[in-house]
C-alpha cells in the first residue's frame, strides 16, 4: 500500500505547475499585485517630475526625468535628523523587547512553579489593552516623569505594548525545545541561565527575528506617540516628519512624492529580507 | 521538620536508614536550589513585569480617575464631575459619528478584507513560478507607515489629484468625485484606503496558516480526483478557521483604533465635522489639543471599554483555544 502511494505521488506534484489553470494563476496574481504597489511606484517615479508636469498632467510619466526632488530632500531638509532619530527608537524597542520578551517568556516556558499560568494570563490580558486608549493618560504619566521630549517616552510604552504578543509567539517556541537537551545540559554543569543563554538563544534564533522585525517595523512607522511626545522638532520621528514636510511645503507636491518615497524605502527593504522569517514565526503562534 | 519520616519510605524497611532518609546535605542543596530558582524567576521576569505594568495597566487606571474630573492638565484634577463627561460624549453628534464611523470600519473591513485575503492567500499558495515576488509585492503597503499610506492617497484623492486626472484622461471624467472634501463620500474613501493598507496583513497571516495544512491531505484528496475548488472548499478551509478567527480578532481590535490614516489622510474640518472622524481621532482632537484632558480620557475609557467587551465576546465564543495558550489557556 505504502509502495503504491509513493509511486503516485510523484507525477501528480510534478503535473501540478502546467495545469490549465497557470496562465489564469499569473493573470490574478499580477493584477493583485499591481492594485498593491501601483500607488508606491506612482509616490516613487512621481518624486522624479516637477511640480508643474504633474500639475499640467496627475497621472503622466517624467519627462524629463529630474533628481532635483531627491537630492533637495537628502541635502535641504531634515530627513538624515528624523532618520537617525527613527533608527535610535527602532533599535531601542527592538532591543527592550526582545531582552525582555525572551527572559519572561523563558520562565514562563521553562520553569514550573506555582502562579505561572496566573503570571501569563497577566501578560496575555495585554492583549486587550489597546495601545490607542491609554495614550492620554501615558502622556500625562510621561510627562510628570519628566521624560517627554526623550527616546526614552517613545521606547519604553512600545516595549510594554509589544511584550504581551512577544511573549505569546516566543513562549511555544521556547516550551518546544526538547527537554533531554536541558538535562544533558544540567548534567554538564550548566545551569539553567546558561542553557537560556548557549542553547536556549541559538535554537530559537527565528521566533527571536521574527519579534524582533515585528517590534522594528511596528516603532520605525508609529506615528500617535510620537506625535504626542516628541515636541521638540530635533527629536522627530519619519514619520513625523513626512507629516511635517507635507504639510509645510503643500503646493511642492513633487518634493513631498520624493521625501515620502526616501521614508518608505527602509521599511521595504527591512522587510523584503525579513518576509520569510516573519511568516515563519507567525506559523508557530498559530495552531493551524 | 526537613528531615523525611523514615517510616514513609516506601521502600520498604528492609533497606538501610540512609537509603531511606536524605542526607542533611541532600536536602540543604535542595532548598538552596529551590531558592536558586526562584531567584532567577523573579530576576528574569522583573524586567518586563515593571515595565507592563507601568507603560500598559497604570496609564489605563488613571484613565479612569482622570475621566472623572473636569480638568484641564494643570495641576492635580479637583472639580469631580461623576459620570458627566461620559453623558457628554454621547451626547455629542460628533461622538456618536465617531461611532457610526468606526462601526462601518469594523464591519466594512471583515466583510471586504476577509473575501479578498482568503482568495488571493489561496491563489498565492499554489506552486507557480515567481510565488515568492507575488507574494513580497502583495504585503508591500501593510510594511508601509499609516503615515506614508495616508499622504500618498491624500495626493492620489486630493481634488484635481491623481485619480480624477487618470478618470479625465480615460473619459470617465463623469466619475470624479469630491473623494476626501464631500461629507458622505469620504467614509467609504476611507474604508478604501484601510483594505488597501491592512488586507496584506490578513493575507500574511492567511499564508502562515496555510503553510500549516498537511500536504499529505491535499495530495490524498487530489488523488481521489477532487477538484483544486473541492479541495479548498472541503479540505483547506476548515483547517484554516482558527486563522481566520484571529484575523478577525485582530481585525476588529485594530478598526476600533484607527488613527494614523484618517488623521493624516482626511481633511481636518471634514474629519471635526464628523464626516470621517474616529473614536481615537476624536479623542486626540478634545483630549491633547483642546486640552480638555477629563474629557478625553472619559472617550478614551469608552474607546477601552468597546474594545475590550468585544475582545471578551470572541475570546469567549469564537477563539478559545485558537492563540496557543493566550489570554486563559495553556502551552500545548
Amino acid at each position: 500500500m505504502i509502495v503504491a502511494a509513493n509511486a503516485v505521488l510523484p507525477p501528480s506534484s510534478k503535473r501540478r505547475p502546467v495545469s490549465w489553470s497557470s496562465p489564469l494563476t499569473y493573470a490574478l496574481a499580477l493584477a493583485v499585485a499591481a492594485v498593491s504597489i501601483a500607488p508606491v511606484v506612482y509616490v516613487i517615479v512621481g518624486g522624479f517630475r516637477t511640480t508643474p508636469q504633474i500639475v499640467a498632467d496627475p497621472a503622466g510619466l517624467p519627462d524629463p526625468w529630474v533628481w532635483d526632488n531627491y537630492a533637495r530632500v537628502l541635502t535641504q531638509s531634515d530627513f538624515w535628523g528624523q532618520a537617525f532619530n527613527s533608527a535610535v527608537i527602532a533599535l531601542g524597542t527592538t532591543l527592550g523587547v526582545v531582552v525582555l520578551g525572551v527572559s519572561a517568556a523563558f520562565v514562563l516556558a521553562r520553569y514550573t512553579f506555582r502562579g505561572r499560568e496566573g503570571l501569563y494570563t497577566f501578560f496575555t490580558l495585554g492583549l486587550l489593552f489597546p495601545a490607542g486608549a491609554a495614550i492620554l493618560p501615558l502622556y500625562l504619566m510621561l510627562r510628570d516623569l519628566n521624560l517627554i521630549n526623550s527616546y526614552y517616552a517613545v521606547i519604553l510604552p512600545q516595549v510594554a505594548f509589544s511584550l504581551p504578543l512577544t511573549i505569546v509567539i516566543l513562549r511555544p517556541f521556547l516550551a518546544a525545545v526538547p527537554r533531554e537537551l536541558e538535562d544533558a545540559a544540567a548534567i554538564d554543569g550548566t545551569g539553567r541561565i546558561g542553557f537560556l543563554w548557549r542553547i536556549m538563544l541559538p535554537l530559537s534564533r527565528p521566533a527571536l527575528v521574527t519579534v524582533g522585525v515585528l517590534a522594528f517595523v511596528a516603532s520605525w512607522n508609529a506615528f500617535l506617540l510620537p506625535l504626542l511626545v516628541l515636541g521638540d522638532v530635533s527629536l522627530h520621528t519619519l514619520p513625523l516628519g513626512v507629516q511635517n514636510f507635507s504639510s509645510q511645503y503643500t503646493s511642492d507636491t513633487a518634493g513631498i512624492l520624493a521625501f515620502t518615497s526616501l521614508s518608505m524605502l527602509p521599511a521595504l527593504i527591512f522587510f523584503t529580507l525579513a518576509e520569510k522569517q516573519i511568516v515563519g514565526g507567525l506559523q508557530g503562534a498559530i495552531k493551524g | 521538620m526537613t528531615a523525611p519520616n523514615p517510616t514513609l519510605n516506601p521502600a520498604g524497611g528492609a533497606s538501610a536508614p540512609p537509603a531511606g532518609g536524605r542526607p542533611p546535605g541532600r536536602s540543604s542543596s535542595r532548598a538552596a536550589e529551590t531558592r536558586r530558582k526562584w531567584y532567577e524567576i523573579i530576576g528574569l521576569t522583573t524586567p518586563a513585569v515593571i515595565v507592563y505594568v507601568m507603560f500598559v495597566l497604570v496609564p489605563m487606571g488613571f484613565a479612569v480617575y482622570y475621566s472623572l474630573f473636569r480638568w484641564r492638565g494643570v495641576g492635580p484634577p479637583t472639580d469631580y464631575v461623576g459620570f458627566d463627561n461620559y453623558v457628554l460624549a454621547f451626547q455629542d453628534p460628533i461622538f456618536l459619528d465617531a461611532l457610526r464611523n468606526n462601526s462601518i470600519i469594523v464591519v466594512g473591513s471583515l466583510l471586504i478584507q476577509g473575501p479578498i485575503a482568503l482568495g488571493v492567500a489561496l491563489l498565492l499558495n499554489r506552486r507557480f513560478r515567481g510565488r515568492t515576488a507575488f507574494r513580497l509585492l502583495v504585503f508591500v503597503p501593510y510594511v508601509l507607515a499609516e503615515v506614508t499610506v495616508g499622504i500618498m492617497w491624500k495626493l492620489i484623492l486630493t481634488d484635481g489629484g491623481t485619480l480624477d486626472g487618470l478618470l479625465r484622461s480615460l473619459g470617465l471624467g463623469g466619475l470624479v468625485q469630491a473623494w476626501l472634501a464631500d461629507l458622505d463620500i469620504v467614509i467609504w474613501t476611507m474604508l478604501f484606503v484601510l483594505t488597501w493598507k491592512y488586507v496584506g496583513f490578513a493575507i500574511i497571516l492567511l499564508l502562515a496558516g496555510l503553510s500549516n495544512v498537511p500536504h499529505e491531505l491535499t495530495e490524498a484528496a487530489e488523488i481521489d480526483g477532487a477538484s483544486w475548488w473541492q479541495i479548498q472548499r472541503h479540505v483547506t478551509l476548515p483547517l484554516l478557521g482558527p486563522t481566520i478567527r484571529i484575523w478577525m480578532f485582530l481585525s476588529v481590535i485594530g478598526s476600533l483604533q484607527v488613527f494614523d490614516v484618517i488623521w493624516v489622510t482626511s481633511v481636518p474640518a471634514v474629519r471635526s465635522l464628523g464626516a470621517s472622524g474616529t473614536m481615537a481621532t476624536y479623542m486626540v482632537d478634545n483630549g491633547f489639543f483642546a486640552r480638555l484632558w477629563g474629557y478625553g480620557n472619559a472617550v478614551a475609557v469608552i474607546l477601552f471599554v468597546i474594545s475590550f467587551v468585544a475582545a471578551l465576546l470572541f475570546q469567549r465564543f469564537l477563539l478559545r483555544r485558537d492563540i496557543q495558550g493566550a489570554i486563559t489557556g495553556r502551552v500545548n
